[in-house]
């Protein structure tokens, strides 16, 4: 689904990362760690095609991201969901509307009306808030929010930067809950996060790898946690 | 034509949710509106300097061109028999539709605006006036007047090209300044909307942000922009066009006779429908700029 080859990023002259080579099969479910400012969130979105590598190739769904338009990103990004690590919203809009945002902006708005989304916002929990303003939500509210909108599309593969940054343990378990449940429902997931004890608490209940980034490189860290 | 399909589909489609993606703007818009009808109201002026300009350029150019004056400046008692004289020949002279002899009343009111309706001309040694008319060939100016200065010494001809030619001039220029200032409001227009375009995408680069995150094509998030500029342009400039027209409608008017260039200021005709065309082109001016603008911005994002 996603492919790095040999991938380099430097902001500015300094690298980041290098020689970076990974692999994201269908159905996968991987954990990125790895210390603050190793490139995480770099790496997260060279994944989505917010970043061009510096060096070596970036391939989703097997095209090269280097040769894609403009257009074809935002095709790109109605295909692969993310929970960025500050969700961002249209805060003139009500909850219900930011995570029907992708569906209206690809032209498919009449599904926004439909039950799915009434469905959707009962599995993250935010049927009552569906008509408040996204400031007004809280911290948690927002990530599940933020999901749900990178969901709504049914993409093939989920990527998390970061996804139980602001909330409490209980939350964060219900949001990994979530990402579970869409792996087994076929999804690739990719979860950037530090908190290793979250890595834990996953590996009983789904194949996880875990790859952390150390010295700007990548090394599957399996077997050691 | 794809500006003109553009436009219209931006125009006759309803507030859709990709119109309320870009937060509602209160006071720029409204600075949007504002500028574009002072825009329309000063273009409706300039068409009406333009028009009524060249309207005067080709009345003066016509009328003028065939017609001639000659003046017989005899002692009183001759004056009869000169203007004889010079009406014979004229008879005579190719290219001359007509020619008569204007009255003592006519001369009279020619005068009257310097020296009063109850001037009496007989004590004065006014010049006979004859007023030639042409045939659309026009006659030889230089042979006539060698003619006269034979026959009948005391006329001179006046063919009206020493005063006419830079009346016309001044007309056609005035023309073409009206016409010039008609495409720097419409060049002002687009750099107006320009700025308020730049403006209302840099305020809301959060909002086109998280638009391309959720998979917005630039298209799509351009038509929220442009729909906003091009609806304000064109309100905008169709309240600035019939408050112009109003005013030109209630410019004092001469009579027809005495309508010099000032009170000849206006339209005529169907002249009245050219204003109509300012909203839809300063509808149009605003959907270019504001395509441009966006288009030059969202190429600038990640």
């Amino acid at each position: 689904m996603i492919e790095l080859e040999n991938v380099a990023y430097s902001y500015g002259g300094a690298e980041l990362l290098s020689d970076i080579s990974l692999k994201l099969a269908p159905g996968s479910f991987h954990f990125l760690t790895g210390p603050s400012g190793s490139g995480k969130t770099t790496l997260m979105k060279l994944c989505y095609g917010a970043l061009l590598p510096t060096a070596g190739y970036v391939r989703i769904f097997d095209t090269d991201v280097r040769s894609l338009s403009r257009d074809d990103v935002a095709m790109l990004r109605r295909r692969v969901g993310v929970v960025h690590q500050d969700c961002q919203f249209l805060n003139h809009l009500s909850v219900n509307e930011n995570i029907a945002l992708p569906l209206n902006v690809s032209g498919r708005g009449a599904e926004a009306q439909g039950e799915d989304l009434g469905d959707l916002l009962n599995w993250v929990g935010l049927n009552e808030r569906a008509k408040a303003l996204p400031p007004e939500l809280s911290g948690g509210e927002r990530q599940r929010a933020a999901l749900a909108r990178a969901v709504i599309m049914s993409p093939d593969i989920v990527l998390a930067d970061e996804p139980t940054g602001n909330v409490d343990w209980e939350m964060s378990q219900r949001l990994l809950h979530l990402l579970i449940e869409l792996n087994r429902m076929g999804k690739t997931v990719l979860i950037a996060t530090h908190d290793l004890s979250l890595i834990r608490a996953t590996k009983s209940q789904v194949q996880a790898r875990v790859l952390r980034i150390a010295n700007r490189r990548i090394q599957l860290a399996g077997a050691d946690l | 034509m794809r500006v003109l399909s553009g436009l219209t589909s931006v125009l006759l489609r309803a507030e859709t949710q990709a119109d309320r993606v870009v937060p509602p703007s209160g006071f720029t818009a409204q600075l949007t509106l504002f500028a574009a009808g002072a825009m329309a109201f000063l273009a409706v002026f300039a068409l009406a300097l333009s028009l009524a300009s060249g309207r005067l350029a080709q009345q003066w150019g016509a009328e003028l061109a065939r017609t001639a004056t000659i003046r017989i400046a005899a002692p009183l008692e001759q004056r009869q028999a000169q203007t004889d004289a010079a009406l014979r020949i004229l008879e005579t002279t190719r290219g001359v539709d007509t020619a008569r002899a204007l009255s003592d009343e006519e001369q009279a009111a020619l005068l009257a605006p310097w020296f009063g309706a109850e001037l009496q001309l007989d004590e004065l040694p006014v010049p006979r006036l004859i007023e030639v008319i042409e045939t659309s060939e026009g006659m030889d100016a230089v042979g006539l007047r060698l003619r006269l200065a034979a026959e009948v010494p005391s006329a001179v001809l006046d063919d009206h090209s020493r005063w006419r030619a830079p009346l016309v001039k001044a007309a056609s220029r005035l023309r073409m300044l009206g016409w010039a200032s008609i495409i720097l409001i419409g060049a002002v227009t687009a750099a107006m909307v320009t700025l308020a375009a730049n403006a209302a995408l840099a305020a809301n680069a959060q909002v086109i942000a998280v638009l391309r995150l959720v998979g917005a094509t630039d298209d799509y998030i351009a038509r929220a922009f442009i729909r906003r500029f091009t609806l304000r342009a064109l309100i905008g400039a169709a309240v600035g066009m019939v408050l112009g027209m109003i005013a030109v409608l209630f410019l004092p008017s001469g009579g027809d006779e005495a309508a010099s260039f000032l009170t000849g200021l206006g339209f005529q005709g169907v002249h009245w429908l050219v204003p109509l065309m300012i909203p839809p082109l300063a509808a149009g001016v605003a959907f270019v700029a504001t395509r441009l603008a966006a288009r030059r911005t969202l190429e600038g994002l990640s």
